[in-house]
């Protein structure tokens, strides 16, 4: 994959001329404009990104990207993302779902191309509403969320997208948030140099209908205590002055001052995205507002091979043992047998 | 006692004297009739048991055999959803009918001549059909008072001498004698006791005079390396049953069926399901694109999925979705990316597609859906026949979404049936539907290898060069749309189920939307322009027209071509196209005073007709989850001639 312009491809390469219909304000916009400020530091040729996505608001996304596009069908993103990379493996394919699309009505899809390990770069807006349908609660809404299908608050349970990733054994997981572009910029050129399925939640924010959902998470005022960068190699530590810190108790994670009359630093964990045990990245993922500070950044991220090379490495293996299909050896086999001219009459 | 007319140390001592010996097809004078045979032009047997009692594969073997002599032939397994049902009860009965014949065999036979019978519940079920003076062979080892009372039988029914004044009985305890032959095999004796279905094999082939030299290459191909001990086994028993109609004298009778005179040519034995593989195999390397194919199991079209995944060596991906509804996904997903999508299922399954049709027919993307029918709604009858499901792929989606519908007609008509689905699919950008139903599926037939310059390639349509990429701008003939596949610069454009203009951009303008609703549905009608003339069966006018469409094809044609041997002005048309019909298909109804539709559902196809051409078509239906008998088709036309 290399670019065919001689010049180098810019963020203007990438946007379509199509009115961007989401409201004022909507988070949406700022996802936008980070992967269309992606995309040319990728090296890939513009023909070569395929953008999929499903139904809903963030859904309209490939409308908005100069690339090839597919705006499918409600949940089924992953299945249509899928039968692209089967279909040609050298496409760079990026699929762009909700939490109503991609953990409702399609978390079966997306359980089984986490667990397949298509090397799909995976977007999931959560903004913890359905916003296009006008402001029903989500899969991922907290329990008591007062919407117009659950005047007296919902009641249901609800699910956290990066212990699902996990539980479908992803292998690559990771946290960004639509006010941080350029935190959102980094997260998806790593979700695209991982070879394999990568799974990015974007914390996003619906102006209308689920306004400030996140803020205090990564409000102006609470972010420098609710965000924990993940850093690999680095300790886990957040605060405005980086004096809070997670370190293990048993084998749950607590929170510690460090520093004078506190923790040790060699008592805070480490962030290493590569341990292959889930635990570590099950713990992170636990950790919610407003008990811990909510982590950003990577993960996890291990190799394996991915569905589409197998898929086409079992075909060069077909072919090294049994040689490239003619029509004539589909049809005539072993168990063939021939009636010969004038043997019988009519 | 193990039969009336053979002692223990008898059948011990003929085995001895038989031993390496295996009857071949040069054993047997096919082309003309054999002393000690009684000639038949065709015959129909019918194998019944448990469906642990391993009932299919020896009625596949029996084809086999037959198909070498070389005889014309047509089969009809039936067998239960359950895999295991309650072994000796009448819900697990596992049958196999095979009908084979010196002349054109068009259907596996309406009522057996011959009926091998394992236990009481196969006897319970399956007597009736056979025909007046029948051979009935049964294996009176199973039947014990416990197997007779789950079968439901009050009394012994061999016992009832009313049984051997109807039918030729042949009463052989085919356990004892499975056991007895396998006396000095290292087998256990319940292994021993599998080996008895090719007893009744071996013996079946004695009567018909059939060679025994394909069922041992099987059963040592099969087993040979890995479990030399049951192949061996196999094939002693095997040769026991052969031997001791020799030896036995229990049975006199046997009957020959000469030779078919058939066209010269390569011919080989194939199901439908098979059939269509290979079709879909060879049609992808009848145009420039790879073949992608994507499926979930489901009764009677999983075996599509798994021979599509032996076929990797000619490029073909194949993909075990999660579900019905992402494997016709992963298919469009191929389609877009340049590849054909190819997805197969049952009726249940085409439900769950229904959205993603409707989104590739919006899209305008090349895809195959393949429905094999079975007998609905819901489950249904998993492992029974229907075509109910022809209004389903006509009407089956929301909004107005016309798609292109063909049907095999039989098992080698399968090959050709998606050649022409992908040849419309790929010419017209436009999903395909393909109708099979489970009777043609796993139905099984001898197959002329077609000469292949009758499948012309066909050109997937390009883009305009040098031009804006424009993604709805139409071919003026065929009002096709071409594709641009990702991986081509300067045509980057984006596709989805949201209506668009010529050039791709969404619109909400409601007279785009009535004009893109109509492109849409005169594309897919101007389809019917490529199609090849009707195949009249018959005179092209006359006092009767019988219209049929899938599998009812060789009820039909056999129950019009005697008729009209007997002098009645009956012709058939069978349909491979019932979406857009045929454009000659309305003369030609209008030539005959009356118009017959057989169908097995309540009327389908006749609905459409009738609403279509304005014609008053009888229909004539049958909803058991069985295909027609030729003597229903004649019945009902003899009825239309005479009211």
């Amino acid at each position: 994959m290399s670019t065919t312009t001689e010049d180098a491809l810019t963020k203007n390469d990438f946007v379509t001329p199509n009115d961007v219909r989401w409201c004022p304000g909507c988070g949406d916009y700022a996802i936008l404009n980070s992967l269309q400020r992606t995309f040319p530091e990728l090296g890939v040729a513009r023909e070569n990104f395929v953008v999929v996505s499903g139904i809903g608001c963030s859904s309209r996304f490939p409308y908005y990207m100069n690339t090839y596009g597919f705006h499918t069908i409600h949940g089924r993103g992953p299945a249509v993302a899928t039968g692209v990379k089967v279909a040609n493996p050298d496409l760079s394919v990026w699929l762009i779902t909700g939490d109503g699309d991609g953990l409702s009505i399609g978390g079966n899809h997306l359980l089984h191309i986490l667990r397949r390990n298509v090397n799909v770069n995976i977007l999931l807006f959560n903004n913890r509403i359905y916003g296009l349908t006008k402001g029903q609660y989500s899969p991922t809404s907290p329990v008591g969320t007062r919407t117009k299908s659950t005047p007296m608050g919902s009641v249901d349970n609800p699910i956290n997208p990066l212990l699902f990733a996990l539980g479908a054994e992803a292998t690559f997981i990771a946290r960004t948030y639509d006010t941080n572009v350029k935190h959102m910029t980094a997260t998806f050129k790593a979700a695209h140099e991982h070879q394999g399925v990568s799974f990015v939640e974007i914390l996003q924010n619906c102006v209308i209908f689920n306004d400030k959902t996140w803020d205090p998470v990564y409000g102006r005022q609470t972010r420098d205590d609710q965000l924990l960068f993940l850093e690999p190699g680095q300790p886990l530590l957040f605060g405005k002055d980086k004096d809070q810190g997670i370190r293990l108790n048993g084998l749950s994670p607590e929170k510690a001052h460090v520093g004078a009359g506190g923790a040790d630093m060699s008592q805070i964990l480490v962030h290493d995205p590569d341990t292959p045990s889930p635990l570590y990245t099950q713990m992170l993922a636990q950790m919610t507002y407003p008990e811990f500070p909510t982590p950003v950044g990577i993960f996890r991220r291990l190799e394996r091979p991915s569905y589409e090379s197998e898929v086409s490495h079992q075909i060069e293996e077909a072919r090294s043992r049994l040689g490239s299909g003619t029509v004539e050896s589909l049809l005539y086999t072993d168990d063939c047998w021939t009636v010969e001219e004038g043997e019988f009459d009519d | 006692m193990l039969t009336r007319n053979l002692s223990r140390v008898d059948f011990q001592r003929e085995l001895k004297q038989i031993s390496g010996k295996i009857p071949s097809l040069k054993d047997f004078e096919m082309t003309k009739v054999t002393p000690g045979f009684e000639e038949r032009q065709s015959v129909v047997v019918r194998f019944a048991g448990d469906s642990g009692d391993g009932m299919q594969t020896v009625g596949e073997r029996f084809t086999d055999s037959s198909v070498m002599v070389p005889n014309a032939i047509a089969t009809f397994p039936d067998f239960p959803a359950e895999i295991r049902a309650p072994a000796g009860t009448i819900p697990g009965v596992s049958a196999f009918q095979v009908h084979f014949g010196s002349r054109e065999i068009l259907t596996p036979g309406d009522e057996p001549d011959a009926l091998i019978a394992m236990n009481p519940a196969a006897l319970k079920v399956h007597l009736d059909d056979l025909t007046q003076g029948g051979l009935l062979v049964v294996n009176t080892g199973a039947f014990t008072p416990e197997n007779l009372k789950m079968a439901g039988y009050e009394s012994n029914p061999l016992e009832d001498p009313d049984l051997s004044q109807r039918y030729e009985v042949v009463p052989i305890n085919i356990t004892e004698l499975t056991k007895e032959a396998l006396k000095d095999s290292p087998l256990k004796t319940r292994d021993k006791l599998r080996c008895k279905n090719f007893f009744a094999l071996g013996f079946t082939y004695w009567v018909y005079g059939r060679p025994l030299e394909a069922t041992v290459k099987f059963v040592n191909n099969k087993w040979g390396k890995k479990l030399p001990d049951v192949a061996a086994a196999n094939v002693q028993v095997l040769k026991s049953g052969y031997f001791f109609g020799e030896t036995s004298e229990i049975h006199r009778n046997r009957y020959s069926v000469t030779k078919a005179a058939v066209k010269p040519g390569t011919y080989r034995k194939i199901s439908g399901n098979e059939a269509l593989v290979l079709g879909l195999v060879a049609a992808a390397r009848q145009t420039d694109k790879e073949l992608v194919y994507s499926g979930y199991p489901i009764t009677p079209a999983s075996s599509i999925l798994e021979m599509v995944s032996t076929y990797k060596h000619f490029g073909i991906k194949s993909v075990q979705a999660e579900d019905e509804i992402a494997a016709i996904g992963v298919a469009v997903g191929a389609s877009f990316a340049g590849s054909i999508g190819i997805t197969g299922t049952s009726g249940p399954g085409m439900c769950l597609k229904s959205e993603f049709m409707g989104l590739a027919t919006s899209a305008e993307l090349p895809l195959v859906v393949i429905n094999v029918q079975r007998g609905g709604p819901s489950t249904g009858l998993p492992t029974k026949t229907e075509q109910s499901d022809l209004l389903q792929a006509m009407f089956g989606r929301h909004g107005e979404s016309p798609l292109p519908i063909v049907a095999a007609m039989s098992p080698c008509d399968c090959f050709p049936v998606a050649y022409e689905a992908l040849r419309i699919a790929v010419t017209y950008n436009t999903p395909v539907i393909v109708l099979s139903d489970l009777y043609v599926a796993n139905g099984a037939e001898p197959w002329r290898l077609p000469d292949l310059e009758e499948f012309e390639k066909f050109p997937v349509p390009q883009p305009p060069a040098g031009e804006p990429y424009q993604p709805f701008a139409r071919d003026p003939d065929t009002l096709a749309r071409a594709l641009a596949v990702p991986g081509t610069p300067g045509m980057e454009h984006r596709l989805g189920g949201l209506e668009k203009n010529t050039q791709g951009d969404v619109s909400y303008d409601p007279g785009n939307h009535e004009k893109m609703t109509e492109e849409r549905a005169e594309k897919i009608a101007r389809i019917a322009n490529s199609y090849a003339p009707l195949i009249i069966n018959g005179d092209d006018e006359g006092d009767v027209l019988v219209l049929g469409w899938g599998g009812t094809f060789g009820a039909i044609t056999s129950a019009t071509k005697t008729l009209r041997a007997e002098g009645y002005k009956v012709s058939s048309v069978h349909l491979r196209h019932l979406n857009p019909l045929p454009n000659d298909l309305e003369a030609t109804l209008k030539r005959f005073k009356k118009v017959l539709i057989p169908e097995l559902n309540s009327g389908q196809l006749a609905m459409l007709v009738r609403s279509k051409y304005l014609v008053d078509a009888t229909s004539l239906t049958k909803m058991m989850g069985r295909p027609f008998r030729v003597a229903d088709i004649r019945e009902a036309i003899l009825n239309l001639i005479s009211a």
